[in-house]
């Protein structure tokens, strides 16, 4: 019997989520989830069907990256929950804003290991922030409400919903105004303290040599006007971290470039040099660090970062502010003094020489085709203009030395977890998020093998991405470590593929095979100009290596640069 | 060391596990937990005792205060405490050793609790040394059965008022019959 005013459990998700702006949501169906499901074909909301549950994690990844929204996924119980497991972890490691509704058995079954049930709460503890089992109609808004406020407050990322399915059947009212959120509001940071900022701006002005460290929190904070005013006023270069790439444009003089592992010599040289290191929104991996005991070893350290467990973790620091980045920099602008720091950055200017390009130029003119040469020219023909979402592995690198990200949210990959297959999927999400931006994927054969399924969902939702596959016939980053440091022993690294352009072709998207430099733009401008969902694979030299590199382990000084062999050979491809 | 935290929490299902997962995923040993409600309805406040260097605990700690089911933490330790466990003990009683418990549990201001034909059982609340210290003189005799509930921590001097909490509770999980935490 249907009461008046009463909406059902499944009405009243889709009631929630339209109420909190959502206008996508990624999934698919089960018998938990499946009142859910009967109810969305009374409301105006995109369902974009994937092809396996842990995509529909990494679509509501990309489109959240991509917009500054929350992502919205939509799985049933059992396997349909576990499959998004790695999807959740890489938005928490990654800080993005997701919200997954899960189906659940019926709330009399919960805990007798009844068809499809998995304590979905239980097993996603550590890769959400948190998490929810509601057993009832009236539960259903008041924790999709706060889902929603855990997701986007402090620092964002992944909350889950598990929701059985006699509370998706059974009835309740809505009463919106009356589950307004507070429980995220217990952890909001404390006010800006005037005398750490005291101490903020001594540090900055008995710097000689300062340098920022640029991470993600920039672009999460919307902070990057206030980053580049601090900068300019102070004379301060910028390094990024992978995830900052895009937090400041790579072509302004004082970014400097990436730091790390496989970040440039002379950035890495710049922070071990450096007399004062200003941390925004960033947080001291292992991969940008190296060895902590030598880390920046002059350097006095401010830390601003709106999670109070990264201060303090990994680097000391002397100044340690936990809050919002831009509302730290707004009060520190008016103080921060004017400076002209030009002997510095000419030292590091000095330290760049020429390196910038030589590793391009000095790639061996062999005629075969190298995945630095791919970077280059997909940046010059997009003029760096396109939203690129790379996979995990040496294009990941590449990509990210020689592709020049200027605008914000430019550069979609997955950082903290690393997460092969992460790129087609989440691609397609940042291209629903943003229809008007061009997309390209940058994955290799080894991951992109993992979630290609997800062309057919491309297709299926008429979303067109560009696709880039760098087949270098190896798990190319994991054969690099074995060359490096196992001797050699590439065990169980060389892969095949399948035809990439015949599999275009069963996809019935555009596809094509390049092997050589001089084929490089043509097949872009083809790809760019193919109706749909576009494929290059591109063939490239099979035992490359990213250069330079911090040994894992290493101070970040002691970098593995290109070998001279190779250099020797240049000609210049540029 | 001994590290004392005392965590104040929503009185919700899964509250327990949250916490217990944030010592585990950092492989801490945790010396003991108890849990209990509190002066307010909906609020439990839990006493955790954790052996590990200063920086680990203080991670940990920041690590709870993100929790969204946490309303506070408070690292005692930093400040003078009261700090009360509780034992029972069953002892070997032989009758002509009968007496000479007794009179060490009055040394120790322990009670006793039950009386079987060869056994006793003791009940003792003190400071940690002092528990040790009484279960270190019945072992002579013989401990048939011991459960200890763990430390329960409180500051000295000025109270410090328990967090509210939010005017809107929010109910989720498995209904009444569940565990309170």
């Amino acid at each position: 019997m249907t009461q008046p005013g009463t909406y059902t459990g499944a009405q009243l998700i889709w009631e929630s989520l339209i109420r909190e702006g959502v206008d996508t949501v990624f999934g698919y169906p089960g018998g938990a989830i499946l009142p859910t499901y009967d109810a969305m074909t009374e409301y105006t909301i995109r369902h974009v069907l994937v092809r396996h549950e842990q995509s529909a994690a990494h679509m509501a990844d990309g489109y959240a990256r991509a917009s500054g929204r929350v992502g919205v996924v939509v799985a049933t119980s059992g396997p349909g929950a576990t499959n998004l497991v790695t999807g959740l972890a890489t938005a928490m490691l990654d800080s993005t804003p997701l919200v997954a509704i899960t189906g659940q058995v019926g709330s009399a079954l919960l805990g007798t290991d009844a068809f499809q049930e998995v304590d979905i709460t239980g097993i996603t503890i550590p890769v959400t922030k948190h998490n929810y089992l509601v057993t009832r109609a009236e539960d259903i808004v008041p924790a999709i409400r706060e889902a929603f406020a855990v997701a986007r407050s402090g620092r964002p990322g992944p909350v889950l919903v598990d929701i059985t399915k006699d509370a998706q059947q059974s009835r309740a009212t809505l009463d919106w105004e009356a589950a307004v959120p507070q429980r995220h509001l217990r952890h909001l940071p404390a006010p800006l303290d005037p005398s750490v900022l005291a101490q903020a701006l001594d540090l900055i002005r008995q710097a000689k040599r300062p340098i920022i460290l640029a991470g993600h929190g920039i672009q999460l904070s919307g902070a990057r006007a206030e980053v580049l005013a601090l900068a300019e006023r102070a004379d301060i270069p910028l390094a990024l971290t992978l995830l900052g790439l895009g937090a400041v444009p790579a072509t302004h003089p004082l970014s400097l470039g990436m730091m790390g592992m496989h970040g440039e010599a002379w950035v890495n040289r710049a922070i071990q040099e450096a007399d004062l290191l200003l941390a925004f929104g960033m947080r001291f991996d292992d991969r940008v660090t190296g060895k902590l005991k030598e880390y920046a070893p002059h350097a006095k350290k401010i830390h601003i970062d709106i999670d109070a467990s990264e201060l303090n973790k990994n680097v000391p620091v002397d100044v340690a502010i936990v809050a919002d980045l831009g509302d730290v920099l707004r009060a520190l602008l008016p103080e921060v003094p004017v400076a002209d720091r030009s002997s510095w950055l000419g030292t590091i200017r000095e330290w760049r020489g020429d390196s910038a390009v030589r590793d391009i130029k000095n790639l061996p003119d062999d005629g075969h085709l190298y995945a630095a040469h791919v970077m280059h020219d997909l940046w010059r023909l997009t003029k760096g203009e396109a939203v690129v979402v790379t996979d995990v592995g040496q294009h990941q690198m590449w990509e990210a030395q020689y592709y020049k990200h200027d605008g914000e949210r430019s550069l979609i990959t997955s950082g903290g977890a690393g997460t092969m297959g992460f790129a087609l999927p989440a691609a397609i999400g940042a291209k629903i998020a943003r229809p008007e931006a061009e997309v390209w994927v940058v994955a290799g054969d080894g991951g992109f093998q993992m979630t290609f399924a997800e062309l057919m969902t491309a297709v299926q939702e008429g979303v067109k991405v560009n696709i880039a596959v760098i087949n270098n016939g190896y798990l190319g980053m994991v054969r690099q470590w074995q060359a490096l440091f196992y001797e050699g022993r590439y065990a169980a690294t060389p892969i095949l593929s399948p035809d990439f352009v015949k599999l275009a072709d069963a996809f019935g998207i555009h596809g094509q095979r390049v092997e050589t430099r001089g084929d490089v733009a043509a097949a872009v401008v083809q790809a760019r100009a193919a109706g749909g969902t576009a494929l290059i694979e591109f063939k490239v030299e099979q035992e490359d290596s990213v250069y330079p590199m911090v040994p894992a382990g290493a101070a970040l000084h002691e970098m593995i640069r290109r070998p001279s062999a190779l250099a020797e050979t240049g000609s210049d491809p540029v | 060391m001994p590290h004392v935290l005392v965590v104040y929490t929503d009185d919700e299902p899964g509250v327990l596990t949250r916490v217990a997962s944030l010592f585990r995923r950092r492989s801490f040993n945790i010396h003991s937990l108890t849990v209990g409600p509190t002066e307010r309805v909906g609020l439990s406040r839990m006493t955790i005792v954790v052996d590990s260097d200063a920086p680990r605990v203080r991670q940990a700690v920041e690590h709870l205060r993100k929790l969204v089911n946490v309303l506070e933490v408070q690292q005692l330790g930093e400040r003078p405490m009261v700090v009360r466990d509780l034992v029972l003990v069953r002892v070997a009683t032989a009758p002509e050793v009968r007496s000479e418990v007794l009179q060490l549990a009055q040394v120790f201001r322990a009670a006793v609790v039950d009386i079987a034909e060869d056994s006793l059982v003791i009940e003792c609340t003190g400071s940690l040394a002092k528990i040790d210290a009484l279960v270190d003189s019945m072992r002579p005799f013989g401990i048939l059965e011991l459960g200890r509930t763990g430390a329960v921590a409180m500051a000295r001097g000025t109270r410090t008022p328990s967090p509210s909490r939010p005017a809107v509770p929010l109910r989720t999980g498995a209904g009444p019959e569940a565990m309170s935490v």
